[in-house]
């Protein structure tokens, strides 16, 4: 268990946010640091190595791992904008190593210390949120890595439960993959295509007027799906979400 | 090919031999995919089980219990396999059964025709297995000119057909009842077109009884084979794997060589994991246990009772230490009930015996990665197979091994798997080299990206495959990168 | 070399780089949720059957022939009912023989190979069971030389006499309670209701291959 008290941590923001949600990772700088914890962003990380790790190329995932676990050598909490990503550098980065190594130790160590960011917005930083937007129909959708692995998806749900004008609209097979798998969708786009028009459709038939996930694979995967079809609906990162519905915005 | 007399018609005198498909994986993905009625049936039997699934294991504490103990007797089982074979194949011969090693199918299949030769039988009824798929015993018997009927109404509207089972446990389960019901009246001798299930499955019953009863022989799978009292476990809903084990004269049961346990007790907790994860039953109608023939002042039951044990690929598994996990499997089927991929291409697409994520992992040590090479990867490794799997075996993770077996250079040593290097690619392997290069050197990382960010407007819009469902994403004006240091008052 | 040389030496070689053999397991996971008193457990075999639908006849060690033979009255009369050489059949014998309106009775007392054929004619069999499971509402039955095992299998419908004092929580507890290891019969048999399957399109049929009904007459009181 982390330390409620630390009152420093580390800011893992994933590839994906980096590129894609970049807005994603300053609204999570902002409500760490409303609740009086110090965020520190390592300049030199970059991905966490799980494409590389599930395409079967563990040596390659292994040297960009270690590149990230030397990023992170005080011993405070490293709170990781994406679960699938968080799940990598929790339940992987020790079985990359050779057991007993001091790299092995090292992984084991940020291992130890990871916490998906809207677990430690609730479970750690027991955060409080003051919602003051309009009632507005929710989705949520989480990646199954990080449902899996992470167990984020209550985390998710208790975020959302924490803003009073939202109302958490439940799709169909909720909990089934969207299709992204990273390079699955590239190798097998024709059954990935088939996963996220469902999804997309189960969606869209939920009547959610917003969608949010904390999970940024998924979310290029079914925005894309989503723009592709002409819809208006369109996913955001949860964080970026929520930090706007406490600032008044819908 | 028959040269056996015909007693009744069972629709089967004209039957094709199975058609093995030879086009590629994806081909035949794609097909499945664009086949409505054929996803149609396999998203409802999906739902349907998995929704049976969840009704039984409502409790978790339940469920997290007996699947650790599950798995435990699995792997305690596995952890002694060459001395558990030696105990069962002993206690098997106490018991007057004869056992016989197989190392490939095409020796599984000439010891069971050198059974039926000696018996001078030519018609055979057979109960559900598996194991016989592998061995595609049917054609290999059709050639030798001896009738092997399938038993279990599923396989035997899978015979009809001329096809091959398309699920572990529901081999029709790719059928409507629209479809059967056409099947039987094509097939069956005066038989009329009716969609009425109870009529259908009389049609069947009728039938088969009549085979029951011609058959000289009969041939089964197994489910648990008992180290401890050389006991043979069958377990079924029909009727028929009784059938096929009892009224015969000679019974000759199949199985893979990893389906030992070690005790008869371990049998309880795992035919409970079997027939909740399985159809979502808190028992099976059945649950058979054979000891060996008609002993002597005993009325019936066979007068003699073979057992082949199978490896066909199944070694090479148990030599590793995390591909063993694949053996803990006892064929529940619970993994591509639960499995995305599965549900929308359904069972015949994998183009294996085994389909779905068990198939994904098993085929490649049956069939070596190089016939296999697309299985590894057709898996978004979402996890829904390992989390259902009733003796924890981590599906994904050895997805993910698989990956790296097929991606390795064929010469690279250690050689886990037959095939390795299916995959091997030298674009794609230089590729990662240059992704892993990329995130590693943290100024060529910043600058790709701050690249991306300011080239927004003009990446390119198309990149397939991606882009045949999807728009593609377009970068931030800025990375997080950039908005950190700005934010800390530094410049790039 | 031999194909078993072969497998043993190819497995023998893969446990060289795996850690020792497993010890035993903690089987409490089996028996843990399954706690019943003995009324309890009889009336969760009596519900359970009923749902896997078989029939449930309450019944005693005095009445029975007559409860069987009102049940059949009731349920359309089988010509013939197949019975094994045991002191029940002799009762049902006794009291069917001054009657009319009741099956007529055939012993099981010739190996199957001289009347195959006549055996799949006969309409209705009768068994006795060794117990039952509570947790699943399994029947146990244990073919011995005087109840051949085709008599709950081929006939059409099973009828079994059951005695409520035998019932186990668990199949693991009956397993080990009555050391099924050490005195196994050539087949051992659990019955969880009438044959059935579920193979076209999920529609549950009764009847596939075995009995298409199951009469269980639930006998409450010991016999003597």
């Amino acid at each position: 268990m982390q330390d409620v008290c630390a009152k420093q941590v580390y800011l893992f923001g994933t590839c994906l946010v980096d590129v894609f949600f970049p807005q994603a990772g300053m609204d999570a700088l902002a409500l760490i640091e409303q609740a009086g914890v110090r965020v520190h962003f390592p300049d030199a990380q970059s991905c966490c190595g799980q494409p590389a790790y599930t395409s079967g190329y563990p040596d390659e995932a292994r040297r960009v791992a270690w590149s990230q676990i030397r990023l992170f050598p005080n011993d405070w909490p490293i709170i990781v904008l994406s679960g699938s990503c968080a799940g990598m550098m929790k339940h992987h980065y020790p079985k990359l190593f050779e057991r007993g190594t001091t790299q092995w130790a090292a992984a084991q160590d940020v291992s130890r210390r990871v916490v998906e960011l809207t677990d430690y917005l609730v479970n750690d930083l027991d955060i409080q949120l003051n919602d003051l937007g309009p009632a507005i129909k929710v989705a949520l959708h989480t990646a199954c890595s990080a449902r899996r692995e992470m167990e984020t998806l209550q985390c998710g749900l208790a975020l959302l439960d924490r803003l009073r004008h939202v109302q958490l609209m439940n799709h169909e097979r909720e909990a089934e993959c969207c299709g992204f798998g990273g390079t699955f969708s590239i190798k097998h786009p024709a059954i990935s295509a088939a996963m996220v028009a469902d999804k997309v459709q189960a969606l869209l038939d939920c009547g959610a007027q917003q969608l949010v996930s904390a999970d940024c694979g998924c979310l290029l995967n079914i925005n894309g799906a989503l723009a592709h079809r002409g819809e208006a609906l369109q996913g955001e990162h949860i964080i970026s979400f929520v930090r706007r519905r406490c600032e008044g915005g819908v | 090919m028959r040269t056996a007399a015909q007693p009744t018609a069972t629709g089967l005198e004209a039957a094709q031999p199975v058609v093995v498909t030879q086009s590629p994986f994806k081909e035949r993905a794609q097909a499945a995919l664009c086949d409505r009625s054929l996803r149609q049936s396999f998203r409802g039997a999906m739902d349907f089980l998995t929704a049976k699934r969840a009704g039984v294991f409502d409790d978790p504490a339940e469920w997290q219990a007996l699947s650790q103990l599950g798995e435990h007797i699995r792997q305690r089982a596995l952890s002694k396999l060459p001395d558990l074979l030696e105990q069962l194949e002993h206690r098997c011969q106490q018991n007057g059964i004869h056992v016989h090693w197989a190392e490939s199918t095409e020796q599984a299949n000439q010891v069971v025709h050198g059974i039926l030769a000696q018996h001078q039988a030519t018609q055979v009824v057979k109960g559900k297995s598996m194991v016989s798929e592998e061995m595609a015993l049917n054609h290999y018997l059709a050639e030798r000119g001896v009738a092997c009927l399938e038993s279990d109404m599923g396989e035997y509207i899978v015979q009809l057909a001329g096809e091959t089972p398309s699920h572990i446990i529901m081999p029709a389960i790719h059928k409507s009842k629209a479809q059967i019901a056409a099947l039987f009246a094509e097939h069956l001798p005066g038989v009329p077109y009716t969609e009425d299930v109870d009529a259908l499955i009389q049609i069947g019953r009728q039938v088969l009884r009549q085979k029951f009863l011609d058959a000289e022989v009969g041939i089964s799978g197994v489910n648990f084979a008992v180290a401890e009292t050389g006991t043979l476990c069958l377990v079924e809903n029909e009727g028929n794997g009784r059938m096929c084990t009892t009224v015969p004269k000679v019974h000759i049961a199949v199985m893979g060589i990893e389906k030992v346990v070690e005790k008869l007790i371990d049998v309880a907790p795992l035919y409970s994991l079997l027939t909740r994860s399985a159809t979502g039953q808190i028992v099976s109608t059945y649950l058979n246990l054979i000891n060996g023939p008609r002993r002597p002042g005993e009325l019936d039951g066979p007068q003699e009772v073979h057992l082949v044990l199978l490896d066909n690929g199944r070694s090479q598994a148990f030599a590793d230490t995390q591909l063993r996990a694949t053996l803990q499997c006892i064929r529940c089927g619970a993994c591509m009930n639960h499995c995305p991929v599965y549900a929308r291409i359904g069972g015949h697409a994998y183009g294996t015996v085994y389909p779905g994520p068990i198939g994904q992992i098993i085929s490649p040590h049956l069939l070596g990665l190089q016939a296999t090479p697309a299985l590894p990867g057709a898996s978004s490794l979402c996890g829904a197979c390992g989390d259902v799997c009733p003796v924890k075996i981590p599906i994904p993770a050895l997805l993910t091994r698989l990956r790296t077996e097929a991606a390795r250079p064929a010469n690279e040593q250690p050689h886990a798997m037959r095939g390795q290097g299916a995959n091997a690619n030298l674009r794609e392997r230089q590729l990662w080299r240059w992704w892993r290069w990329l995130n590693t050197s943290p100024i060529a990382y910043r600058l790709l990206t701050w690249l991306l960010s300011r080239a927004r407007h003009h990446l390119p819009k198309q990149l397939k495959p991606w882009t045949q469902v999807r728009t593609l994403p377009r970068p931030a004006p800025k990375t997080l990168h950039e908005l950190m240091r700005q934010r800390t008052g530094r410049t790039s | 070399m031999s194909a078993k040389a072969n497998i043993l030496q190819a497995l023998r070689q893969g446990l060289a780089n795996a850690p020792g053999p497993l010890g035993d397991s903690d089987y409490q996971a089996a028996i843990a949720p399954y706690a019943f008193t003995h009324a309890d457990a009889v009336t969760r075999v009596k519900q359970l059957l009923c749902a896997a639908h078989a029939e449930v006849i309450d019944s005693t060690h005095d009445t029975w022939p007559a409860d069987l033979t009102r049940v059949l009255q009731q349920t359309g009369m089988p010509a013939t009912l197949l019975a094994p050489q045991t002191d029940c059949t002799l009762a049902l014998r006794a009291y069917w023989a001054d009657r009319h309106d009741v099956p007529s009775l055939r012993l099981f007392d010739q190996a199957i190979d001289c009347w195959k054929a006549d055996l799949f004619q006969i309409d209705a069999a009768l068994t006795e069971c060794e117990g039952a499971i509570a947790a699943t509402g399994s029947l146990i039955i244990w073919p011995t030389p005087q109840a051949p095992r085709t008599l709950s299998l081929v006939p059409p419908l099973h009828i079994v006499l059951w005695q409520t004092r035998s019932v186990w929580n668990t199949l693991f507890e009956a397993m080990q309670q009555a050391e099924w290891a050490s005195r196994l019969p050539t087949n051992a048999l659990l019955v969880s209701g009438p044959s059935k399957t579920a193979d076209i399109q999920q529609t549950l049929a009764y009847g596939a291959h075995g009995p298409k009904r199951l009469i269980v007459l639930a006998i409450d009181e010991p016999c003597p």
